[in-house]
């Protein structure tokens, strides 16, 4: 949008000094593989990289408009009009089951090593385009680039050693943690692990604040609304689920439903293998319903909110400015309009003027049976159903109570993306809207 | 050498520590029974249960950083009256004029880091299945351990009252005002009328009861304020004491049988 020139001045030092590190960090890797001297190929490889990031680094120097190393234009523009929260829910989710189904293929180091520099130069490029790094490097927001690495990086080290379990679990070995169960004295081994990864987290925080100043805005002002007003980063997965959903359900049923779920999860999960040790095979179903809810329906959506959702909260793609102007059209649908004009061709039911409240509320209901007799074909047949069906195990070992419950939080779970898929093909508005009593859903 | 010998042989540097140097076997293990900080460990545990690729030593890392954002803390609370004349020109002050200002980064970004430490903390333990029998329990004590530490990081966002700040707060705490029953603009809220009055109005539901008014203003900060500086660490230290007890009583770091 604006004239690139100074801002890549601006950004100069900072990307010099990322491809720089790109650079030390694969040569370091490098110098280790070829003092193995089993990998020597790779060696190569990683010295060749570093090569190359060295050339980058003093390309992004130079602060350039033709020299500082970026994604072509029209490449961002593509991204841009391709990208919508469609794609990105879908593209996300393919993304993190293709890495589920091939994890033996991406834990391999090199496999991974591979991933991290991509994904570290994909960062580099983006971060000389104005729009992309004026989100990305709002002091606030830096915290879920950090986040977003280091997830991968310990699902990573947890995945790799699951895989390497599994395996072994499956000729008849024990996991690799029981081959460590010798005991050692905790000082000074373990007094001392502390003590180094005390003195790392203070180094690291003090370069961290030393670098990026803490922000300060204007002084608070009633009057002046931001725009986009957003909630602090690590609610940001909530505010999104405003978008399908009124604030009761999304903003308070949904998250104490949360919360009491991760309360109940070990008194639900009656699975005893893959206590204590990584483990993905023995103890499959509870890990990916783990994996779903903490990487779909949280971690995305939060690096959904704080990066995609701009001005009014409409959806802006990474490269896009942010322009208060953007407008969407919304023609979204309630069920009962639906149910009773589009398809029956009649009017809502309507209580007569002046009637009882009997009859109000009777039309209400009627006015709402669709909506409701879904609601609770979902929240009330659905569970017994299941329960002689797909999981029928589950039901004979959990016994009623404990069953019922796992059956309804996950039903909860999954109202989430059942109404953004609603919402995509439908445009269905609200299944149930009762306005009357504020009751939308 | 002498000098340091002498300061451990005298009176009062075994009054204080009550054991030798831990330089043998005998007094590593003396050491932990006798120090007070040293005795929330066990004296000799599993290679296992130490080793960096199994606990990520994330459980660590977060207690760390709730220690780092006490001490900080307490030290900005020396430069910042929660009041709204004074809170945003002191904020400004610490970072214009005082000169132990970073301070507040140092206290701001390991806000953050506590936040993301203790997700990939409770992340860890789920991979390696540690909420099983016996530590179901603490599971549930560190998923409270969970909120508090996002209601700390919460009440603290509004403290510098700028317009990050109190909108941040605005926009979080108006999902209150939605609470079924309780909240005004909530679902069900026509139900607690007594005797035709309505119980439930903007002065009186779950948002005011949040905000202590019927908006983000100065009952809000001075409420944040004491939540954030007395109330929930308060409860944190708490917790955090009986969630480090349980894993000792639950048998220690987890691991295969
Ligand atoms: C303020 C936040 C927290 C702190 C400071 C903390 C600290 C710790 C520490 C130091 C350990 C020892 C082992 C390790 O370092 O991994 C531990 C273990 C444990 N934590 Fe936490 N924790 C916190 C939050 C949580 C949360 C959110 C959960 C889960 C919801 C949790 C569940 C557990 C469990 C089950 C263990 C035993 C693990 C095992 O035996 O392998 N904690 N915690």
């Amino acid at each position: 949008m604006h004239s690139n020139g100074f801002f890549l001045k601006d950004v100069a030092g900072f990307l010099g000094g990322y491809y720089a590190f790109i650079a030390i960090m694969n040569g370091v890797a490098s110098l280790i593989l070829w003092r193995r001297k089993n990998q020597l190929g790779w060696a190569f490889v990683w010295a060749a990289v570093a090569g190359v990031m060295l050339i980058l680094a003093s390309l992004a120097l130079s602060g350039s408009a033709t020299l500082v190393p970026s994604l072509p234009l029209a490449a961002r523009k593509l991204v841009n009009a391709l990208s919508g929260p469609v794609l990105y829910t879908l593209g996300t989710t393919a993304l993190l089951t293709v890495l589920f189904v091939f994890r033996k293929f991406f834990v391999k180091p090199m496999v991974a090593w591979t991933v991290l520099n991509a994904l570290l130069i994909l960062m580099g490029l983006s971060m000389a385009d104005e729009n992309f790094a004026s989100i990305v490097m709002k002091p606030d927001n830096v915290p879920i680039v950090g986040l977003v690495f280091m997830l991968a990086f310990f699902t990573w080290v947890a995945t790799s050693q699951a895989v390497v379990n599994d395996e072994r679990i499956k000729q008849g070995l024990p996991p690799m943690e029981k081959l460590n169960d010798e005991k050692v004295l905790v000082w000074p081994d373990l007094v001392y692990t502390e003590l180094i990864c005390m003195v790392a987290v203070s180094a690291f925080l003090l370069v961290w604040a030393l670098v990026l100043q803490a922000p300060l805005e204007e002084p608070a002002s009633s009057v002046k609304t931001p725009n986009p007003s957003k909630a602090p980063w690590y609610f940001l997965g909530l505010q999104e689920m405003l978008v399908y959903f009124d604030p009761w359900y999304a903003g308070v049923v949904l998250p104490s439903m949360v919360v009491f779920g991760l309360m109940a999860m070990p008194y639900l999960d009656f699975n005893k293998k893959g206590n204590g040790y990584y483990s993905i095979e023995e103890r499959k179903f509870s890990y990916l319903v783990y994996q779903f809810g903490f990487f779909e329906l949280w971690i995305t959506l939060i690096i959904l909110g704080t990066f995609l959702r701009g001005p009014n909260w409409n959806f802006f793609g990474p490269f896009e400015y942010w322009t208060p102007y953007k407008v969407e059209v919304l023609n979204n649908v309630d069920l009962p309009q639906f149910f009773w004009v589009n398809l029956l061709d009649r009017p809502l039911p309507r209580a007569p003027q002046g009637a009882g409240t009997l009859v109000q509320v009777g039309t209400i209901l009627l006015r709402e049976s669709p909506g409701l007799i879904l609601l609770g074909a979902y929240l009330v047949l659905l569970p017994p159903l299941l329960a002689v069906t797909v999981f029928r195990q589950f039901f004979a070992k959990m016994g009623f109570v404990r069953y019922m419950i796992m059956a309804n939080l996950m039903l909860l779970m999954l109202s989430l993306p059942l109404k953004m898929i609603l919402r995509w093909t439908l445009n269905l508005k609200y299944i149930v809207s009762i306005p009357e009593f504020s009751l939308n859903f | 050498m002498a000098i340091g010998e002498t300061i451990r042989n005298s009176q009062i540097w075994k009054s204080i520590f009550r054991h030798p140097m831990p330089l043998d076997r005998r007094n590593r293990i003396v050491v932990m029974l006798t120090n007070f900080f040293l005795h929330l460990h066990p004296v000799s545990i599993k290679k296992q249960g130490i080793a960096l690729s199994f606990t990520w030593c994330m459980g660590g890392v977060t207690f760390f950083l709730f220690l780092v954002e006490t001490v900080t803390g307490v030290l900005l609370m020396f430069y910042y009256r929660p009041t709204l004349e004074w809170a945003y020109n002191d904020i400004l002050a610490l970072r214009d004029v005082t000169s132990l200002g970073i301070l507040r980064e140092l206290h701001r970004w390991g806000a953050h880091a506590m936040v993301i430490t203790t997700w990939l903390h409770m992340y860890r333990v789920f991979l390696t299945g540690s909420y099983k029998p016996p530590r179901e329990f603490n599971w549930v004590i560190g998923v409270i351990l969970l909120l508090l530490t996002l209601l700390l990081s919460f009440t603290g966002y509004l403290l510098p009252w700028d317009q990050l700040a109190i909108w941040a707060i605005t926009v979080g705490s108006n999902m209150a005002r939605a609470t079924p029953i309780l909240g005004y603009e909530g679902p069900g809220q026509q139900l607690l009328t007594i005797g035709g009055i309505d119980m439930i109005t903007d002065g009186s539901d779950a948002r005011f009861g949040l905000l202590g008014a019927r908006f983000v203003g100065e009952e809000t900060l001075n409420r944040f304020y004491v939540l954030h500086c007395i109330a929930i660490p308060l409860a944190t230290s708490l917790l955090l004491a009986i969630h480090f007890w349980r894993v000792r009583k639950d048998g220690g770091i987890s691991g295969p049988l």
